[in-house]
């Protein structure tokens, strides 16, 4: 703001210098590890003095809802975007984003895990550098489970996890059976829910774009959730989403939570987490088949093809997805902080290894979620946890508010299941994929 | 031609100022954002824009409306809409009353008393949404779930149970000031002896509140009644801020169904259809209040020729 | 008597008492605002404690707060300003010389209030982009400017309205020109009805949130686009989120107090008097 600007100026609080500066405006996520970013922002600054950093740092539904008006009506608010698998290779096909190439060889793009990079391009060219990537997995309490003499194997099931919540589940101690995610969006209860269909042999669509989601499979999946979480989960599960769970579990309040891998430097770290030394870790629950069990999933920056100031935005983003910015959060926060999924040096870091003792488990869970075959069935879209077509966000938002209405409790489970089917089909029918 | 008082006829005609250059500017900037905006919104309404499928632009006739009306989740939100608002007209309107009668007693302190009541109406209404969704509602942390432990209650998460119950009762706090700020007004027109006649030919204190001031109020009550509506049909804030219009479809109202279409689904057309719809909901109830003021305009005028 | 008496302090105690519970979650805001956050969410809730004014100086430094105020203070003063430009000389001109069609300007201008904004957000929207006028604060103004408009003319005209011809007659045989007439006379004498209107339209445009939620993203985002930021309890910064609304709402609230009764004549349009 100009304004602003002048007033400081007026008052001699800046230097003339300041005027020559860039500024560019960046929109996040407030997860931990993007607040993170923007704390340590300073140390970009203190080396790229001619650039200046604006932050708007939102919750994840009103960030994708914003960024995507944006893009869509080319308003062109901000110069680097805070968008994921999902959305990337759909905007980069629209020529929305601006090529990510001409990185400098001290970048080591080969050094990028690469069903990330595959993820974030589109017909071979790459739109986004990831700062974070994920999967999904299993968080429990070994001190819990080990008072009930429970055993958790490397790979449960989801009999075994309802049993096991409904085993634990303690509210007048405060400790929840197990926490999950219920605050209606795509990015949110849909996600895990969309992996919880697909490992009860369901999916979204048939082949021929018919919705799926009056299916046996759904209603298993559906019924399975709506049972845990109102049976063994903590009050207001519809408003949770992933940082409330975080929360939630940081706390001690839950004995197990199933979300994203991202979460375990957080819940590992005893400066952000009551219970790091109490935590266990294991793959996502399955149930019939273990295609699509647990997601795939990449936070990363990108630039509108709005942005005028695509240079400075680069260099911003090489710098926050670098080995470098790794290492700086490594030697700042501690290793177990340290930006997840995304390069292939970090996992061979030996701090790392010694910090992160779950470190192989996201590996291997990112290595072997397939967005291209995501369910037993086959589909005709791409995706794990969300479907690749522009209208999914739409979709994906309309059922998670459905859903989070069976919760509640405001409808049963097939009429809500019916009424997300209706809606589905009609938008599909609108927007030409069905006849 | 007007007459005011017997000076301005004998007024000369030529130095009339041209009064398009005074009243203009301001007619200017309300047709240019306004009237103008609104036949643009008619125009996306007949047309299919999806913002995500740039390439498929054009014009698709009452399309726009028939996939409206045949969503049941437009009806939903129109029936949302309505609950939402004739709900928050009860309430405001009883507490109202009721609190107008009070304060229209005289008692120590009651100005001090008056400006503590009518505070919530001026608190952001993204404020009102969140102090009530956190401080008061929230099931673990918020004060409702602990009186409810006092009593030995089991905490009500009562955002997800009673979604729209909440938010008329958030909306209420909001606007029961409004209410009483009115009836308060009205009251202070009744006469004195008009109550002490009564008084005195021994009417109990209902047939009074039955009898007289009930009676008086009737055109306040009507006001209140319109204004609310016309303001209340526009509620965005509080929805966006505490239930995003869930769980389910709770607390989809019209406005926010139109924002979702717009600005989450980025179906152009389809939310102007919808807008459209609210527009015409609007005009329904601001006909009556137009009628009102501009009768209100010509009783002060003196009879305009 | 003294029955009468009795009644009175019963009704005294209730009346104190509705405005206790009123003004409750006012209070209880404020006071968590002062709270550490481990005070904010404890149970049973803490009425006592040790106040802090970390929260508050956390809220004031996160996400550039200073600028989000700057923002909501820009587009209410201006917005307010700009209107009561427009409204002075078109209020004048409906008082003093009205014409037949005076009455029926005057209503189709409060028509104007009546449209609810969704039903013009999208073109709006739009139009801005084109313009490339999306978050930018004076266009955020301008917005406020239509939707008070209605509300400040009407004010003053009803003030307008009261004040003898003869007034302005006497300036005018002095020769002044229509300018001096409203700056030398009309206004001194209106200066409360001027004050009350813009008391008005800076309490609504400061606390407006769909045009400022749908107009503005980063630069021009005002307080209300701020706070509802908070809106996901993100780990329960009850104390902070707090923080940040008492400094959001107080100003107004001040605002409000002091324009209690113009408030009815204004939001009424003379419905009430």
């Amino acid at each position: 703001m100009r304004l602003w600007k002048a007033l400081l100026v007026g008052t001699g609080l800046s230097l003339s210098a300041a005027l020559a500066q860039t500024t560019i405006t960046i929109a996040t996520v407030n997860n931990p590890d993007m607040v993170t970013m923007q704390k340590l922002s300073g140390e970009f600054e203190k080396k790229y003095p001619d650039i200046k950093l604006n932050w708007v740092v939102l919750p994840e539904n009103e960030l994708r809802q914003k960024v995507t008006t944006d893009i869509a009506t080319n308003a062109g608010s901000y110069d680097v975007l805070t968008i994921g698998t999902y959305e990337t290779p759909i905007w980069g096909k629209n020529g929305w984003l601006v090529e990510m190439s001409g990185l400098p060889a001290s970048y080591d793009l080969e050094d990028v895990l690469k069903p990330v990079r595959a993820g974030l391009s589109y017909q071979g060219k790459l739109y986004a550098l990831p700062f974070y990537a994920e999967s999904s997995m299993l968080y429990y309490r070994k001190d819990l489970f080990a008072a009930k003499k429970l055993a958790v194997p490397a790979q449960p099931t989801w009999t075994q996890a309802a049993a096991w919540a409904k085993q634990l589940h303690d509210p007048s101690k405060g400790v929840y059976g197990i926490c999950l995610r219920g605050l209606p969006g795509w990015g949110e209860n849909m996600a895990f829910l969309s992996t919880l269909v697909n490992t009860y042999g369901g999916r979204w669509f048939d082949e021929n774009w018919k919705p799926q989601l009056t299916s046996p499979e759904w209603k298993r999946a559906i019924s399975q959730y709506v049972e845990l979480v109102t049976k063994y989960g903590p009050p207001g599960v519809t408003s949770n989403g992933f940082t409330e769970n975080l929360t939630l579990m940081s706390e001690g309040k839950c004995a197990m939570w199933i979300d994203a891998t991202v979460a375990a430097g957080y819940l590992a770290n005893p400066k952000t987490s009551k219970v790091a030394d109490k935590i266990g870790f294991a793959k996502a629950p399955v149930a019939v088949t273990p295609r699509g069990a647990h997601w795939l999933w990449s936070w990363a920056l990108a630039i509108p093809k709005s942005s005028k100031k695509v240079d400075a935005a680069k260099t911003f983003i090489a710098w926050a997805t670098s080995k470098e910015y790794i290492e700086l959060v490594g030697n700042t926060q501690g290793w177990v902080s340290a930006p997840p999924g995304t390069r292939y040096s970090t996992y061979n870091n030996p701090n790392y290894q010694k910090a992160a003792p779950f470190a192989k488990v996201v590996l291997e869970s990112i290595n072997t979620a397939d967005p291209t075959k995501p369910t037993l069935k086959p589909v005709p879209y791409t995706g794990v946890q969300f479907v690749g077509i522009p209208e999914f966000q739409a979709i994906g938002t309309q059922v998670g508010q459905f859903i989070a209405g069976i919760v509640a409790g405001k409808t049963s489970l097939d009429g809500g299941l019916n009424q997300a089917q209706t809606a589905v089909e009609k938008l599909m029918k609108e927007a030409g994929y069905l006849k | 031609m007007t007459h005011r008082s017997s000076l301005s006829k004998a007024r000369p005609e030529t130095i009339r100022p041209n009064t398009l250059w005074l009243l203009g500017p301001a007619m200017l900037v309300l047709i240019i954002w306004t009237q103008i905006p609104f036949l643009l919104t008619i125009y996306h309404s007949f047309r299919r824009f999806d913002l995500l499928n740039p390439e498929r632009q054009g014009y698709v006739g009452f399309g726009n409306f028939v996939s409206l009306l045949t969503d049941s989740i437009f009806w939903t939100s129109i029936g949302n809409t309505l609950v939402l608002v004739g709900a928050v007209l009860v309430v405001t309107i009883v507490v109202g009353l009721f609190l107008a009668l009070l304060f229209y007693q005289d008692f120590p302190g009651r100005a001090l008393a008056r400006t503590l009541v009518i505070s919530p109406f001026f608190v952001m209404p993204v404020v009102s949404a969140l102090i009530w969704k956190n401080m008061l509602m929230h099931p673990v942390y918020g004060l409702f779930a602990w009186a409810a432990q006092i009593f030995g209650q089991k905490p009500v998460d009562w955002l997800a149970a009673y979604p729209m119950q909440s938010i008329v009762a958030m909306v209420s706090w909001q606007w029961i000031p409004f209410a009483l700020l009115l009836i308060l007004t009205g009251l202070q027109s009744l006469s004195k002896e008009q109550l002490e006649a009564a008084k005195i030919d021994g009417a109990s204190a209902w047939q009074e509140f039955r009898y007289i001031i009930v009676p008086h109020l009737a055109q306040t009550l009507s006001v209140v009644v319109m204004l609310e509506t016309i303001f209340l049909l526009t509620i965005f804030a509080e929805i966006y801020a505490s239930t995003s219009g869930g769980p389910g479809l709770a607390t989809t109202t019209l406005p926010y169904l139109i924002y979702l279409k717009a600005f989450a689904e980025y179906r152009i057309g389809v939310a102007a259809a919808g807008a459209v719809f609210a527009v015409i909901l609007a005009n329904i109830v601001a006909i009556f209040v137009l009628r009102l003021i501009g009768r209100n305009l010509q009783a002060t005028k003196g009879g305009m020729g | 008597m003294s029955e009468g008496k009795r009644v009175r302090w019963e009704l005294t105690l209730l009346a104190y008492l509705v405005a206790g519970v009123m003004f409750f979650p006012i209070f209880w805001m404020f006071l968590t605002g002062f709270k550490s956050e481990g005070d904010a969410i404890a149970i049973p809730p803490k009425l006592l404690f040790t106040p802090t004014l970390e929260s508050i100086r956390e809220a004031l430094t996160r996400s550039d707060y200073a600028q989000h105020f700057l923002n909501s203070l820009i587009s209410a003063l201006g917005s307010t300003a700009l209107a009561l430009l427009l409204a002075i000389p078109a209020a004048y001109s409906m008082a003093f010389y009205p014409t037949q069609r005076t009455n029926s300007t005057l209503l189709w201008m409060i028509s104007t209030k009546m449209m609810p904004p969704v039903g013009v957000i999208i073109p709006v929207y739009l139009i801005f982009r084109d313009l490339r006028w999306l978050d930018n604060v004076w266009a955020l103004a301008l917005m406020y400017t239509v939707m008070n408009l209605p509300v400040v003319v009407w004010t003053l005209f009803a003030y307008f309205r009261e004040i003898p011809q003869e007034m302005m007659e006497a300036a005018r045989v002095d020769g002044a020109s229509i300018a001096q007439e409203v700056t030398r006379v009309l206004l001194p004498v209106s200066g409360l009805a001027v004050a009350s209107a813009a008391l008005l339209s800076i309490i609504l445009a400061w606390n407006e949130a769909f045009w400022s939620l749908n107009l503005t993203s980063a630069h021009a985002s005002p307080l209300s686009v701020y706070v509802a930021s908070f809106k996901t309890a993100e780990g329960l910064f009850w104390a902070k989120m707090s923080a940040a609304s008492m400094i959001a709402i107080f100003p107004v609230m001040v605002m409000g107090w002091l324009a209690q009764r113009q408030l009815v004549r204004g939001l009424t349009f003379g419905a009430i008097k």
